[in-house]
């Protein structure tokens, strides 16, 4: 292998890969063609026979299994991904920017001793040097990172790239990876479901948000009667449900739900990439924000800029 | 036992502001504590309110500005803070994820603590590595994401639920000792009381250089720079409804009865 290969490493979760694992391929591809390099992807845990047959797709060239364990466990992460850039020396090794891609990147980025740049929502090789697209201050500006590095990590933000189609010819290969189990010192035990409930936000037609624009927990009854003036459901942002203002399953986002109502009315909200995340595929999305620059204003198709004790009220009162 | 819990001070950019090269003008700045490690503090704090002989020291990596904000973690019950600066640091554009876990490891060598928590991520940069990076420096055990936490320090073990995506959490057990990378929700902050106020001047608040820790310049050497800044394209052709909030509400009840969400 040489430095211009990549190295990307699928995610999976109780027993299906998540979608992130085909983005990276896609993401892996365009880098990997860039520098007229290869695409090698590995899978680690669970049914790698079954995963690696699902990720064979257009654009991979190679497919390591490692068959250890049936879940994802940092621990073994991490000295595998660790054993496979050494034997493969690719220059970028891609990680989903995801929870479990943020318990292990940071750390096979130190066992390498490669710098690592988080969060890529771009690219890109300009004469040889390797320049990353990301955002900072929740989203209002983008900025370029530059690697000055032969070998790098980065960790790729999830929904960004189009998912890889088409069947490949990938070759697939075991990896025998040696654990170091005295270097386990992390069990999973278990996993639980925690967004039950009531309601479920996922299914209503028209979603009324609250985001932390709404100041105080008395606030709330604003926008539950605006809710109830408009037959909608009552959603939010997690400060909202952080603050225990509203229920763990009215919470709107990457660790909350994914919703697609018709109309998502975003009261308050700026908009962050892990609320975002839960419904930009809402048929029409309405900001109430005083900020201009808030990026859910990117995401809105009708937009008021005010005050939403000015606007919610005057909404309620026509519909009454 | 000793809990260290980093902190750092961020910066928010008000609603109108402008690019001045690498970075938002100063003028548009307000900065604040962290809002993740507001809940590392308080889950740290917790802990030494519950159990007896815990110590909680905070550090930050910072300018003389930081000081505000650990005083704010002093003021909610952490015991000493540490903030590294100096001249170094005050003449570097980025400290990049390893610069950072170099410099919090030799905190950590230098401090012996049986955890250390960080937030989940900084709400300025948002790279969210820094509490793995400086875990597996200083080769402790880590959690990342975690949203409730059950020690048990005689057995020496963390119980954790790490918040994964689409509502699910992970149980898992971790050795100490450990770094944890807190979430929100995992618990609720106080507000910092006059008292805890008034208490926090008198709280030790030890400045150390690069060479106070045993480090020298070339741990803030970095392969990764930032080199420009700019205001995303508007990607959407959002209808912005204008007037008085009657003109506006007037305009979006009219769009929601061309919907069909309300009739009439
Ligand atoms: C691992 C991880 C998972 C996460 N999961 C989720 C998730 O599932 N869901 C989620 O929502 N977040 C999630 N977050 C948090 C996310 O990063 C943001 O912190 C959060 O979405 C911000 O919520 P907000 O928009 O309500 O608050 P803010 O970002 O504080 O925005 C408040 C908005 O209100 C506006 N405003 C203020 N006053 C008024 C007024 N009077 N009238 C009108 N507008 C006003 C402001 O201009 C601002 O735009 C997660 C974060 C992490 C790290």
């Amino acid at each position: 292998m040489s430095a211009a290969d990549v190295l990307a490493v699928a995610e999976h979760r109780q027993g299906g890969l998540r979608d992130v694992s085909f983005e990276l391929i896609t993401a892996g591809r365009e880098l990997a063609d860039q520098q007229g390099g290869d695409l090698h992807l590995a899978v680690v845990g669970g049914d790698v026979e079954a995963f690696a047959e699902e990720l064979n797709r257009e654009g991979v060239d190679a497919i390591h299994t490692v068959a250890e364990g049936e879940e994802f466990n940092h621990d073994v992460y991490v000295q595998v991904v660790e054993q496979l850039a050494a034997d493969l020396a690719p220059g970028t090794v891609l990680m989903p920017n995801s929870v479990n891609g943020l318990d292990y990147a940071p750390a096979v980025a130190e066992r390498l001793d490669v710098p690592i740049v988080t969060d890529a929502i771009g690219l890109s090789r300009e004469d040889g040097t390797l320049e990353v697209t990301r955002e900072m201050y929740g989203s209002k500006v983008e900025t370029t990172v530059e690697v000055d590095a032969e070998e790098v990590a980065v960790t790729v933000r999830p929904t960004e790239w189009p998912q890889a189609e088409g069947e490949g010819s990938a070759d697939v290969r075991a990896f025998d990876a040696e654990i170091d189990e005295s270097a386990v010192r992390s069990t999973v035990t278990g996993f639980e479901e925690v967004t039950g409930g009531d309601v479920d936000i996922s299914e209503a037609d028209v979603l009324v948000s609250v985001g932390r624009g709404i100041e105080e927990e008395e606030n709330i009854e604003l926008v539950e009667r605006l809710a109830d003036a408009l037959g909608a459901t009552l959603s939010s942002s997690r400060p909202i449900v952080d603050a225990g203002w509203l229920p763990k399953n009215r919470q709107v986002g990457q660790s909350g739900k994914v919703v697609t109502p018709k109309v998502y009315i975003a009261i308050g909200i700026s908009g962050a990439v892990q609320h975002v995340a839960g419904m930009k595929g809402s048929d029409t999305i309405v900001a109430i924000n005083t900020d201009p620059n808030a990026p859910i204003m990117d995401l809105a198709d009708y937009a008021i800029v005010d005050d939403l004790f000015e606007v919610v009220p005057a909404l309620i009162e026509e519909f009454q | 036992m000793k809990i260290l819990v980093t902190v750092k001070e961020v910066a928010e950019a008000e609603d109108d502001f402008e690019i001045d090269g690498l970075g938002i003008s100063e003028r548009y700045l307000e900065y604040d504590l962290n809002e993740w490690d507001d809940y590392a503090v308080e889950e740290a704090v917790g802990i030494a309110e519950a159990g007896d002989d815990v110590e909680v020291v905070s550090v930050t990596i910072g300018p003389e500005r930081a000081e505000e904000t650990v005083r704010m973690a002093l003021a909610k019950g952490v015991d000493r803070a540490i903030r590294v600066w100096d001249e170094t640091l005050a003449g570097t554009e980025m400290l990049d994820v390893g610069a950072k876990a170099d410099i919090l490891a030799a905190v950590v060598e230098a401090e012996d603590p049986d955890l250390v928590f960080t937030g989940v991520q900084a709400n300025d940069d948002a790279f969210g590595a820094t509490g793995v990076a400086l875990a597996d420096t200083v080769g402790f055990e880590w959690a990342a994401v975690v949203n409730a936490l059950d020690l048990d320090a005689e057995g020496g073990v963390a119980h954790v639920r790490r918040e994964l995506e689409g509502g699910v959490e992970e149980l898992t057990d971790v050795s100490l000792p450990a770094v944890l990378t807190i979430q929100t929700g995992i618990n609720e902050p106080r507000y910092a009381s006059l008292r805890g106020i008034r208490q926090a001047q008198r709280k030790e608040l030890d400045v150390q250089g690069l060479a106070d820790l045993g480090l020298d310049a070339s741990v803030v050497e970095s392969p990764v720079s930032l080199t420009a800044m700019y205001e995303p394209e508007a990607e959407g052709e959002a209808t912005v409804f204008e007037g008085s909030a009657e003109d506006t509400a007037g305009q979006l009840a009219d769009l929601l009865r061309d919907k069909g969400v309300v009739e009439g």
